[in-house]
């Protein structure tokens, strides 16, 4: 089950953890499982989470895959000038 | 065809060539249309009327006496701009920001819009609109600010990110932390640390092309809207929302674009213009003078960092630890955040911790600038850096060497790198001749390293193959560094084609699927991944058309250098693209090809810039004398582009480290609007900026491309602090060093020293 690390304004809507672990094996799969299993995250995922994997940023792409011993941290999403 | 999105090790022909640029007879010879330059029959005039005050609720507007004045066709205010935004709340501060609804937040906040037959009857009906307002209390100043006896800009503003979640409001909007693990376990580790605050002061993109639209509604919901922007697609999907219309129904279309710099990502007054249009029925042009972009535009945040850094003898970092106090303007943003995420990003470190703190105050609407976020938490930690460096008696090159972060590092701000430019920017550094070249009388030698995550997102392109065989790339992406001729030499060497066969367009929203922003050092990786898929769809249907046209299955086409070629047995000489597109009627119409991606993947970017500095100890004016910036561009696409946005980043990062500031007096308003007063550098002040691109493929883009536009304003701030600060021996913590904080750092120099 991969473990999910989180950034830290994203800890107080799961109880302040800094990782939680979840198995998904896509993006869409995590932001389901986030979503169900801590309802406060909604407006986080509404208002759009990075996720990298393995060092790679993701911003839209929820069919990516999620594999089990990946190194996963959701990010606030980048934007830029 | 290979659709695959990641890197081969291909050869190039037309990738790192420099053609002569695509703009440029337009440009320099006045033909460019800009987004003042566009007019419609009939065409109102508006101007907009701006509170006077950084904070005062508005009591009542009486617009009446403007709205008789002959010529005058409408005139608009908060009323005319219901909120539609669904609970979409960064849309609600963009609508609060065009137009003051309950109160005026900053000096130049926008509270009415008139649109008249002509300026001087606009200008009249201005005088005429009669605000009433309570003015209340201020604070400018981002440490004033996040005082508990502050003015709270917003009663229902409690801090987010923190548990417990305050029950009092105040102006601080969010925390966010970063960091792995346990700082004062590293702190402990350390021979010595330093620690100071460094501030800097809220700058300006300073882009030369002031915002300007023009915008008609027509009373069948239809709409148009021209306008100067880095990103159409957006601007229509927020004008939509915001006006209430169908998206398919507003076609907005992008000018050329006089710089933008992040500053043009954002709506200003878009939504009023179509408001005023759609009030009048005729169509109505609103531009921003100077002033107004100064007072009322999105410049970056003013920011006050604590910092302390541990380091061993030896060289190794043991801990890093900020508090980033970032200013927003009125409204919550997350300037603060990206401080935090960048400001140890360059290194590997076993203890950090960052903790960014977004702070309102009355000013206006801060926004990105290139690299947002990065330029102020890298003068903090690249200051400190080489303060500890000389500490330990050490170069302060070889330490950043020594701890830069390297593939399998975990990044401060979490995860962890591939393979990453930052240890080879410096090697470079360290062996480059500027390093070594003697210093004159006065004169001081400072280096600084920086980092920026580029970004990729939704991208959408069209290529069109002309009967003649040139070649159509309808793109929709703004181009505001070189991104035509970039894209054009990625589609010819795709295609196998010259250079000058293809010509790159701006599509409108009519044209294209949606496409993200021109920002985040996107326009080039995403664009460029989105054509040369594209020409790979194009190259299968040509290839389809010359099986029709040699009657030879599908599977005997190859495509090489521009030609369809057919293998086996026969003698079927090569079909070029025009001898294939001429027949293109016969075979099955127009040929095109079309593609829409994420373009994820875009790969994180470093730069090492060193910089020579003399100061004038008489007047404490600082004169450039060298700069030299090294960055790694993963395949330079245009080397001169590329060159230019290295040079055009420094600069910036010049003229904010020396000059640029925003001074407010003690009434909140704004003293300096004008570039008389607020001063970007000129050529006359700079020397020419030395360049050295280096080349580590991104793996996760097919000609190996990073995002190269916003990195290198990140270390100017840092390199000529730190080269002020060895010209003279003290160290500088206030950006902008101008001639005047420079004597006061001399003076209590020699006062300590004396």
């Amino acid at each position: 089950m991969p473990t999910i690390h989180l950034w830290g304004a994203l800890r107080p809507a799961v109880g302040g953890a800094e990782s939680i672990e979840l198995n998904a094996s896509t993006i869409r799969e995590l932001f389901q499982l986030l979503e169900e299993q801590h309802p406060k995250t909604h407006t986080f995922i509404e208002d759009g989470i990075a996720v990298s994997v393995d060092g790679t940023i993701y911003q839209d792409n929820w069919s990516q895959p999620l594999p089990p011993d990946s190194e996963i941290y959701l990010l606030p999403r980048i934007a830029g000038g | 065809m290979n659709k695959e999105t990641t890197f081969t090790q291909r050869t190039f022909k037309s990738v790192g060539t420099r053609p002569v640029r695509p703009d440029g007879i337009d440009k320099v010879t006045g033909r460019a249309r800009y987004g003042a330059d566009y007019d419609m029959p009939g065409q109102l005039v508006g101007l907009i009327l701006r509170s006077p005050h950084p904070h005062a609720t508005i009591k009542k507007i009486d617009t009446s006496a403007a709205e008789k004045l002959p010529g005058v066709k409408a005139v608009v205010t908060a009323k005319d701009l219901p909120d539609l935004t669904d609970g979409d709340e960064d849309l609600k501060n963009i609508l609060e920001n065009c137009m003051a609804r309950k109160k005026a937040y900053y000096d130049g906040h926008a509270v009415a819009a008139v649109a008249a037959v002509d300026a001087n009857t606009a200008k009249a009906a201005l005088k005429l609109i009669a605000v009433e307002y309570k003015i209340h209390k201020h604070v400018t100043d981002v440490d004033k600010a996040v005082d508990p006896k502050a003015p709270v800009l917003h009663k229902d503003c409690f801090t987010t990110g923190v548990k417990p979640t305050p029950t009092k409001a105040s102006n601080i909007a969010a925390v966010s932390e970063f960091g792995h693990g346990k700082v004062n376990q590293g702190f402990k580790q350390a021979d010595f640390i330093v620690e100071r605050n460094f501030r800097t002061e809220q700058t300006h993109q300073g882009y030369i092309e002031p915002h300007a639209c023009v915008a008609s509604v027509s009373p069948d919901g239809t709409g148009e809207l021209w306008v100067c922007t880095q990103g159409h697609f957006v601007f229509r999907q927020q004008c939509a929302q915001l006006l209430g219309m169908d998206m398919a129904k507003l076609r907005v279309t992008s000018s050329e674009i006089g710089g933008g710099f992040g500053g043009k990502t954002h709506l200003w007054l878009e939504p009023v213009a179509l408001a005023l249009s759609r009030k009048a029925n005729l169509p109505v042009k609103l531009t921003m003078t100077r002033e107004d972009v100064f007072r009322a535009s999105g410049p970056t945040s003013a920011t006050s960092i604590d910092i302390k850094i541990g380091i061993k003898e030896d060289g190794t970092i043991t801990a890093g630890e900020a508090t980033l106090r970032y200013t927003s303007g009125p409204w919550a943003g997350s300037w603060a955040m990206l401080g935090a995420m960048t400001a140890f990003a360059c290194y590997d470190m076993e203890h950090v911790k960052t903790t960014g703190i977004e702070v309102l105050v009355n000013r206006p609407k801060t926004t990105a600038y290139r690299a947002p976020s990065a330029p102020m938490a890298a003068f903090a930690v690249e200051s400190v850096i080489d303060e500890l460096a000389a500490k330990i008696e050490k170069d302060p090159v070889q330490v950043r060497i020594q701890n830069a972060a390297k593939e399998g590092t975990q990044s401060s701000y979490g995860p962890t790198y591939g393979p990453i430019g930052i240890g080879p920017t410096l090697e470079a550094a360290a062996s480059h001749p500027h390093m070594s070249a003697p210093l004159g009388k006065n004169q001081g030698r400072g280096m600084a390293c920086g980092f920026w995550f580029n970004f990729g997102g939704q991208s959408c392109t069209h290529i069109n193959i002309d009967v003649d065989g040139t070649v159509t790339l309808t793109v929709g992406t703004i181009d505001v560094g070189g991104a035509r001729a970039s894209l054009s030499l990625v589609v010819a060497e795709e295609l196998g084609i010259s250079y000058e066969q293809v010509k790159t367009v701006i599509g409108d929203t009519g044209n294209l699927g949606y496409n993200e922003m021109t920002d985040g050092s996107r326009g080039t990786f995403a664009s460029s991944m989105s054509a040369i898929m594209s020409a790979r769809n194009a190259i299968d249907e040509m290839k389809q058309r010359a099986a029709m046209m040699w009657d030879i299955p599908l599977e005997k086409i190859t495509w090489e250098d521009g030609h369809a070629h057919a293998t086996g047995k026969g003698n079927h000489a090569p079909l070029s693209i025009a001898e294939i597109a001429a027949k293109a009627g016969k075979t099955g119409g127009p040929i095109a090809g079309h593609a829409e991606l994420n373009a994820d993947g875009a790969g994180v970017s470093f730069a090492t810039h060193i910089c020579d500095v003399e100061v004038d100890p008489e007047t404490g004016y600082t004169r450039i004398v060298r700069y030299t910036v090294i960055q790694d561009a993963g395949k330079a696409v245009h080397p001169t582009y590329v060159e230019g946005q290295f040079q055009g980043g420094a600069t910036q990062g010049i003229g904010w480290a020396l000059n640029e500031e925003y001074v407010y007096g003690d009434d909140g308003r704004l003293q300096n609007a004008g570039f008389l007063d607020y001063r970007i550098p000129v050529c006359s002040d700079l020397p020419m900026i030395d360049t050295q691109i280096l080349e580590i493929p991104n793996p996760n883009h097919p000609y190996g491309i990073r995002g190269v536009g916003e990195t290198s304003i990140v270390p100017p701030l840092a390199a000529i602090g730190n080269a002020v600060s060895n010209a003279f021996g003290v160290r500088m913590t206030h950006v902008p060093m101008s001639p005047t904080r420079i004597l006061d750092a001399l003076e209590k120099a020699e006062v300590t020293t004396a």
